[in-house]
């Protein structure tokens, strides 16, 4: 009973972090219709981006989680206008094979500049467990859990009590009308990806001091990310939130009492298994797929 | 292609172990032929139905397990090796083209990406099988026996390129009948408006059945030839590298072209080990990375077509392929 909610507890924590991710591709395909395969890539950017400002500048570790988010913030508005925005008028495929160029480009590109040895975040945090009655927990965990819920709450009502977030809602509708209406789409979408690429990064820079950075952990990050984009449904920033949970309770407990070895399996199973089963999302009304 | 190109090529091809004296240039071309076979056979699916599958180190790695496993443990001969090494991965390509049924663009992608990270994960974590990852060395040469002489083990470079050539023409031919026929218009006609084909009777689901158990069973083939050629297969095998390495040689070469493939394959092989000199491994998969936009920016068709294009007369342009 302890060693279960020990792996609740755990998942919980984790999933946080998973539904950040997943929120900023939901938003991408939403909004942009873009299958974004290097977002993993911006989780990447984000834990280097905050290992070089901890370690290069020592920058204080409170301030280089914002740092990280600007980084890459800035680096996916410049790929949306040098990329996304020459290439508006072609399908969905061919975009998804510039976002798969962008993916292995930028990887090895991390690659060349770090080195492939495996670096560790230094953080002000004690590796000393919290322990909770039957429970105990590491504080660097709760610290990650809450700065991931703050950044999606802070997603959330960007998205529901800001005019910016009207306009990325009429968009996410309707692209003709709310053109029409004196959005511009063209701004919306840089903002978007900007801000997708964002919260990977956010995502990246607070899990890459609780395991190691290495080039290429964005293959997985992404992974995970459209784990919980297909649980949530493409599009469903509710369904993400909630899918990010879900996949991290449902990994813990598949490597607490299945194997440890298959943990990243369970991702792989839950993809399958829903798009057999519910391809648009666990949480979504019937819709057309594909 | 045309007669005269098709002759000419083919001469080079045959000729090449004659003229190709330095062994490592060899070993380039066998990898060649190779990845050709693979280039092809994800083009039956990116290319003639429109389905991307990230998923083809799978059944590239599934092939040269069962080539492996079946002649290092079970000591079966390589030749029955090798049509394992095409079955099995057809059934899973079945499995994967049933469970796909109504899933397009990029749900396709995923269902194919998480079947190949399951299957990796296994030849990973199932040690009593595949012996994990340290991998299965002394897998067997290929023998060839003719009756009254003594079996003849295709241990030498040159012999095994004569078989690699040999499996580029099948899988060539096989292509190019599959095209031609019934089958292949049916294909493009799904890739151009799947509506439209499924008004005038084409069963969309059977064709891409079909068609992903082809393409598995290439892919698989390719691998069978891996495994007996570099006679050790390993979890490497799986390597999501050899997935992106085909997608850019179908997509630069020319998807929905047959000489596309392999064009590509033989480009995107003798590239890098000619910048091999010049760059690390890291450059290369970057410039790959690079060179994958940049195609598509440029010559979203690929080479093939745009060559054709650049010489043939305006009238015979619109040549479906």
């Amino acid at each position: 009973m302890d060693q279960l909610l020990q792996h609740l507890l755990n998942g919980l924590l984790l999933g946080a972090t998973y539904s950040l991710l997943g929120i900023g591709l939901t938003l991408v395909f939403g909004l942009m219709n873009v299958v974004n395969f290097a977002h993993g890539e911006f989780y990447t950017l984000g834990a280097y981006a905050a290992f070089a400002v901890l370690t290069l500048a020592s920058v204080n570790f409170f301030l280089a989680i914002p740092l990280a988010i600007a980084a890459g913030a800035l680096v996916g508005a410049v790929c949306e206008r040098g990329l996304l925005r020459p290439l508006r008028a072609q399908s969905i495929d061919t975009v998804m094979l510039v976002m798969i160029g962008l993916w292995i480009a930028m990887q090895n590109a991390e690659l060349l500049g770090w080195g492939g040895v495996a670096k560790s975040v230094p953080t002000p945090f004690t590796t000393e467990p919290l322990v909770l009655g039957a429970v105990s927990v590491a504080p660097l965990r709760i610290f990650v859990f809450t700065v991931s819920g703050l950044l999606i709450l802070g997603a959330h009502l960007l998205l529901a009590r800001t005019k910016l977030g009207r306009a990325m809602r009429a968009t996410f509708q309707d692209r003709e009308t709310a053109a029409l209406m004196g959005v511009s789409i063209e701004r919306i979408h840089t903002i978007t990806f900007a801000f997708g690429a964002g919260l990977a990064a956010g995502a990246g820079a607070l899990l890459g001091p609780v395991f190691l950075l290495y080039p290429s952990m964005g293959d997985l990050a992404s992974l995970k990310a459209f784990s919980v984009v297909i649980l949530g449904g493409l599009g469903n920033f509710g369904g993400a939130a909630l899918g990010g949970l879900v996949l991290g309770i449902a990994e813990e407990l598949g490597a607490g009492y299945v194997s440890s070895g298959y943990r990243d399996a369970v991702g792989f199973l839950m993809i399958v298994a829903v798009l057999l089963l519910r391809p648009s999302g666990l949480f979504a009304r019937a819709e057309r797929v594909g | 292609m045309r007669p005269a190109a098709l002759a000419g090529t083919l001469l080079v091809a045959v000729t090449a172990p004659a003229w190709v004296w330095n062994p490592y240039h060899l070993h380039t071309l066998i990898m060649a032929g190779i990845f050709a076979v693979l280039a092809l056979s994800l083009n039956l699916l990116l290319g003639y139905t429109g389905q991307l599958s990230l998923g083809h180190a799978a059944f590239f790695g599934i092939g040269a397990y069962a080539a492996a496993l079946l002649s290092v443990k079970l000591e079966w001969s390589p030749w029955l090796g090798l049509l394992a090494s095409v079955a099995l991965p057809a059934l899973a390509g079945y499995v994967i083209g049933r469970l796909a049924l109504k899933l397009r663009g990029a749900y396709f992608v995923l269902l194919t990406i998480s079947f190949a990270g399951c299957v990796s994960l296994v030849s990973v974590n199932w040690m009593d099988l595949t012996n994990g990852p340290l991998g299965i060395p002394g897998v067997p040469p290929v023998e060839i026996a003719l009756p009254g002489l003594p079996p003849l083990a295709l241990r030498s470079k040159s012999a095994y390129y004569y078989l690699v050539l040999a499996a580029v023409v099948l899988a060539y031919l096989v292509c190019l009948a599959l095209i031609r026929s019934r089958i292949g218009r049916a294909l493009i006609a799904l890739r151009e408006n799947e509506t439209l084909a499924a008004s005038v009777g084409i069963d969309a689901t059977h064709y891409l059945v079909l068609a992903a158990v082809l393409s598995a069973a290439m892919a698989g083939f390719a691998g069978g030839l891996y495994a007996h050629y570099t006679r050790f297969v390993s979890p490497e095998v799986f390597l999501f590298t050899y997935t992106v390495t085909m997608v850019i040689m179908v997509v630069a070469g020319g998807k929905g072209t047959l000489a596309g493939p392999v064009v590509g394959a033989v480009l995107f092989t003798a590239l890098p080990e000619a910048l091999r000199e010049l760059t690390s491994y890291q450059w290369q998969m970057l410039l790959y990375g690079v060179l994958l936009i940049a195609v598509l920016f440029f010559m979203p068709e690929g080479i093939v077509p745009a060559l054709r294009a650049a010489w043939l007369p305006r009238g015979r342009r619109a040549r479906p392929s």
